[in-house]
């Protein structure tokens, strides 16, 4: 019933947003849940969110299409387009955790559990961050376990949904996700931390897009990352501070 | 001045900007030179490779299991038949995505099926007989819809005098059926051959995405498209061609029949 009620809300919402201008944010896949919750909540536009993997949506913006604002689950990615002249100056927002996401009932426990005979992993492909992260966490173990560990991946996905997804169904035993991912997946699945001196450093990072549509909703919607009702929801989604 | 030819031009003209310029850029975006380069590291190659073995495997099944399906349905009334026909089409019209959680559901670790693949010795899922399972589900009905209406054409007389000749219906079915509906089954193959290589979805849900296993062109485009376009680009050209020569097999396949004039 709730839910109905939520549903005819958001229709009705979506029905008037026609005198509101649109604000298009293109986000990492990783804020889905937190960004859905709070965007509608954004006073003065009509938010649209588009995610995807960040590299994805840089990409897009290199090929010439315009959000109003990018949001990533990386610095290099926003740093770059600034560089390129594609994006105001990037603000950082957020930090995640990286961790070992396994299914409820799984035995592991620690990051060496992974690297045992026939262990199937599912890990962010090279070219999103979560694969970066990944890989940058793997140089720092020893090298025979990063090997080890890096010889039992079995599916390198285009973004954190696809790692999700395949732990859920049980096609794979573990994977390298985002805390907030984990929690994201209610108790389907389980997070193991990692060691502190193994962790990367995760940071988000957004900027107003050059020749976005709305500049001034765009820069509101930036700095509410950092201060209000979007800071709050990422905060509850559990990314720290940065 | 006659308003409605000009707008049937009109139409035409639109159709075909609106169809061909995408695929033109492809080719226009990077010279030849570009082309062969991208497609010389090791990730492209290994991605047609299994494009490739993957396919041949899925169309292997479906012309096996397929043709003696079509030919049941084609030559057959039964009650239900129309049900049936619709169920093995709806793969047909079903987004990859669905077809991927389809597969996920049914066949998977977690599926309704999946504790009997697992206990026969079966790994489907991130394994490239995954994918084959993936592009064979998508692909099939494709060949099983054209070799049922190349059946359905041919004419029964043929078939009822090998009959009284005394041939058996199998015998029937191979020398005299198959052969008369040999251009409608090998334009069903082509259709299927296309929709295989480039399946997607349901391959990234089902099978995972792992160079040399599961990572088929369409994945490998797809992985590249952030990082390398201009290798992305190379690949979406190599599928673009192979496409054009299915395509292009298929109306010559079709219009050799045609001037040959078809049987009755």
């Amino acid at each position: 019933m709730r839910r109905t009620v939520l549903l005819a809300l958001v229709l009705v919402a979506g029905c008037g947003g026609d005198d509101e201008p649109r604000l298009v944010v293109s986000a990492a896949s990783s804020m889905a849940e937190a960004l859905s919750a709070c965007s509608r909540d954004f006073s003065g536009a009509d938010v649209r969110l588009s995610f995807a993997g960040s590299d994805e949506l840089a990409a897009q913006i290199r090929q010439g299409v315009k959000p109003d604002v990018y949001a990533a689950a990386n610095t290099r990615l926003p740093d770059d387009l600034n560089k390129e002249g594609l994006l105001s100056r990037p603000v950082e927002f957020a930090t995640n955790e990286l961790v070992i996401a396994v299914p409820r009932d799984s035995e592991f426990q620690t990051h060496e559990d992974l690297a045992g005979d026939g262990v199937k992993l599912a890990i962010g492909s090279e070219s999103v961050p979560i694969g970066s992260y990944t890989r940058e966490l793997l140089s720092r173990l020893p090298r025979r376990e990063s090997e080890a560990i890096l010889a039992n991946v079995r599916s390198n996905e285009p973004d954190v949904k696809g790692i999700v997804g395949k732990l859920t169904q049980g096609a794979a035993d573990a994977g390298f996700v985002y805390v907030t991912d984990v929690n994201a997946a209610g108790d389907r699945l389980r997070a193991i931390s990692l060691p502190a001196e193994l962790e990367p450093d995760v940071t988000y990072a957004a900027g107003v897009v050059r020749g976005a549509k709305r500049p001034d909703e765009a820069r509101d919607f930036v700095a509410g990352l950092t201060d209000g009702a979007c800071a709050d929801a990422l905060e509850k989604a559990g990314f720290g501070a940065p | 001045m006659r308003a409605f030819p000009v707008l049937l031009a009109l139409a035409l003209a639109v159709s075909l900007t609106f169809l061909t310029l995408p695929v033109v850029a492809i080719f226009v975006d990077s010279s030849p030179a570009d082309l062969i380069d991208s497609l010389g590291e090791p990730g492209a190659l290994d991605a047609l490779w299994l494009s490739l073995k993957a396919t041949s495997a899925a169309l292997a099944i479906i012309l096996v299991v397929g043709t003696p399906a079509a030919y049941l349905l084609a030559t057959r009334s039964f009650r239900g038949k129309a049900l049936v026909v619709t169920l093995v089409e709806l793969p047909l019209v079903l987004p990859p995505a669905v077809a991927g959680i389809a597969l996920l559901a049914a066949v998977g670790p977690s599926g309704i099926l999946g504790g009997a693949v697992d206990a026969a010795g079966i790994e489907l899922t991130l394994q490239t007989a995954g994918v084959v399972v993936a592009l064979t589900f998508v692909a099939s009905p494709f060949y099983v819809r054209q070799a049922m209406a190349a059946f359905a054409a041919v004419d029964r007389t043929l078939l009822d005098a090998s009959r009284t000749l005394g041939a058996s219906e199998a015998r029937g079915f191979l020398r005299v059926m198959i052969p008369a509906a040999l251009p409608g089954l090998a334009a069903g193959t082509a259709l299927a051959l296309g929709r295989a290589l480039g399946e997607f979805g349901a391959t990234l849900m089902f099978a995972g995405s792992f160079q040399g296993i599961t990572q088929t062109v369409p994945l490998a485009i797809y992985d590249r498209f952030s990082t390398n376009f201009e290798s992305a680009l190379a690949l979406s050209a190599v599928l673009v061609a192979i496409s054009a020569a299915i395509l292009l097999s298929v109306k010559f396949v079709q219009g050799s029949e045609a001037l040959g004039g078809a049987p009755g």
